[in-house]
């Protein structure tokens, strides 16, 4: 099954093992826009997290494979006397809990399932916290954090990225952060060399806790040892800008970016839609076209748009900020466009459910 | 009792909630919190903190602008629109 995102609501693209014939349902969540929408593959529930110009942010959750949902906006908030809160952009379900990464920035946590939610951290003990809250210093948008990534199996573990500021890392269960940004470039002015980097995409193989990759804003970078360092990997790249990036979840070498072109536009270069994928751990990358668009394909890819699923011979899909999903089940040798017309897609996450 | 007309957009997201209500109340932000104890959680879909209206919500009492202090009496008419925007 994969979840999809849209502006439009979340949809549900089914299919069996054979990934060849898929099914869409949607639109869902009342068509609110969905940032994310994910599948706790405990608890077998679903969740997206939407955000209306008129009604706010809520998190909606389906106990029932996407049947019925129920909307909960409880505990979303920083307090009558606190910032509003506009945005929840990403959603995590690990270790019996649910992680929202919210806009201001801040972590907001349930243990109920989504019924209600309770503000977890806002990194209160990091310097870079002091910047991030300067409204003058803040884009119209606002920050947020776009990524909470938990340990899969050590709740004490977790790591989050902060837009704009990068990557930072708990061992205590939240009580206090280190960044995690040591090797990555910035172009623009640091007023600490250890934060400040503008991470767009960070993974972590499910092969190997320790080996992560981050597309950022200015190239693409590996790390052996949990995040504590990178190397850059941009090397071989058709440009250095871009936003999702996917771990093939049996080979901790192996992973996927879509590299778009910098500034205004953030489209496939030349209208020519690729994946790259490296084998050695980003030594190398190879470009993956069969199938794809190879001329008058102006898309972009946004940063939870590329997701892998879990089977042996593990699929990959992406969805266009137009509305059209790709496919692949042979490592990206060659594609299938799978759906054509949704909303514009902000995210896809692939759940295999068993049988 | 004032009545109140709500926007489509907040129907489906409380079931039972009907689009006219009649509440008890003496201002908006009285009809909102009143509407809030029937169905937990639609005040936040009306109002961020402050608390003030959320920024594409307007509140009109008797075809007049208003905001959530404003006074409404029996038999006036408070109409709850969606800003325009979106697309």
């Amino acid at each position: 099954m994969l979840l999809v995102g849209t502006r439009k609501g979340a949809f549900l693209v089914e299919s069996d093992a054979d990934r060849r014939d898929w099914r869409i349902r949607g639109p869902m969540c009342e068509a609110w826009p969905v940032y994310h929408a994910i599948a706790d593959t405990g608890s077998g529930a679903l969740y997206a997290a939407a955000a209306s110009e008129w009604h706010g942010t809520v998190v909606w959750r389906s106990a029932d494979l996407g049947e019925t949902w129920e909307h909960s906006g409880q505990g979303l908030t920083y307090g009558e006397d606190g910032p509003p809160l506009t945005k929840v952009s990403s959603l995590t379900a690990a270790n019996g809990r649910l992680f929202a990464g919210a806009d201001y920035p801040g972590i907001f946590h349930s243990d109920d399932g989504g019924v209600s939610w309770s503000h977890f951290t806002g990194l209160e003990d990091q310097p870079a916290r002091e910047a991030w809250m300067k409204p003058n210093a803040s884009p119209p948008g606002r920050l947020g954090v776009i990524a909470t990534m938990p340990h899969p199996a050590d709740p004490r573990r977790m790591w989050v990225n902060v837009q704009g500021f990068g990557i930072f890392y708990t061992d205590d269960g939240g009580a206090s952060w280190t960044p995690r940004n040591q090797g990555m470039r910035a172009d623009w002015p640091l007023e600490d060399p250890a934060w400040g980097y503008c991470v767009h995409k960070l993974v972590r193989s499910p092969a190997d806790d320790d080996r992560m990759y981050a597309q950022t804003h200015v190239g693409v970078y590996r790390s052996r040892d949990g995040g504590a360092s990178w190397t850059e990997i941009t090397e071989g790249l058709p440009s250095d800008f871009g936003f999702p990036a996917a771990a093939h979840p049996h080979d901790r070498d192996v992973a996927y970016v879509i590299p778009v072109d910098a500034g205004h536009g953030r489209m496939v270069h030349d209208g020519r839609l690729a994946v790259w994928r490296t084998s050695d751990a980003g030594d190398s990358w190879r470009c993956l076209t069969r199938g794809l668009p190879g001329r008058d394909a102006h898309v972009g890819v946004l940063r939870e748009g590329l997701a892998m699923d879990t089977l042996d011979a593990p699929g990959i899909y992406f969805g266009t900020s137009t509305g059209q999903l790709f496919a692949s089940v042979d490592e990206g040798e060659s594609w299938s466009e799978i759906a054509s017309y949704l909303p514009g897609i902000a995210s896809v996450e692939a759940v295999v459910w068993p049988d | 009792m004032p009545e109140l007309r709500l926007p489509l957009t907040l129907l489906p997201l409380f079931p039972g909630l009907e689009r006219d209500v009649e509440v008890d109340a003496t201002t908006v932000a009285d009809a909102l919190a009143s509407l809030d104890e029937r169905w937990p959680g639609l005040r936040d879909r009306l109002c961020e903190p402050g608390p003030v209206l959320r920024p594409h919500i307007r509140v009109f009492v008797d075809r007049r602008p208003a905001q959530l202090d404003t006074p409404v009496a029996a038999g006036q008419r408070v109409d709850v629109l969606t800003a325009i925007s979106g697309g």
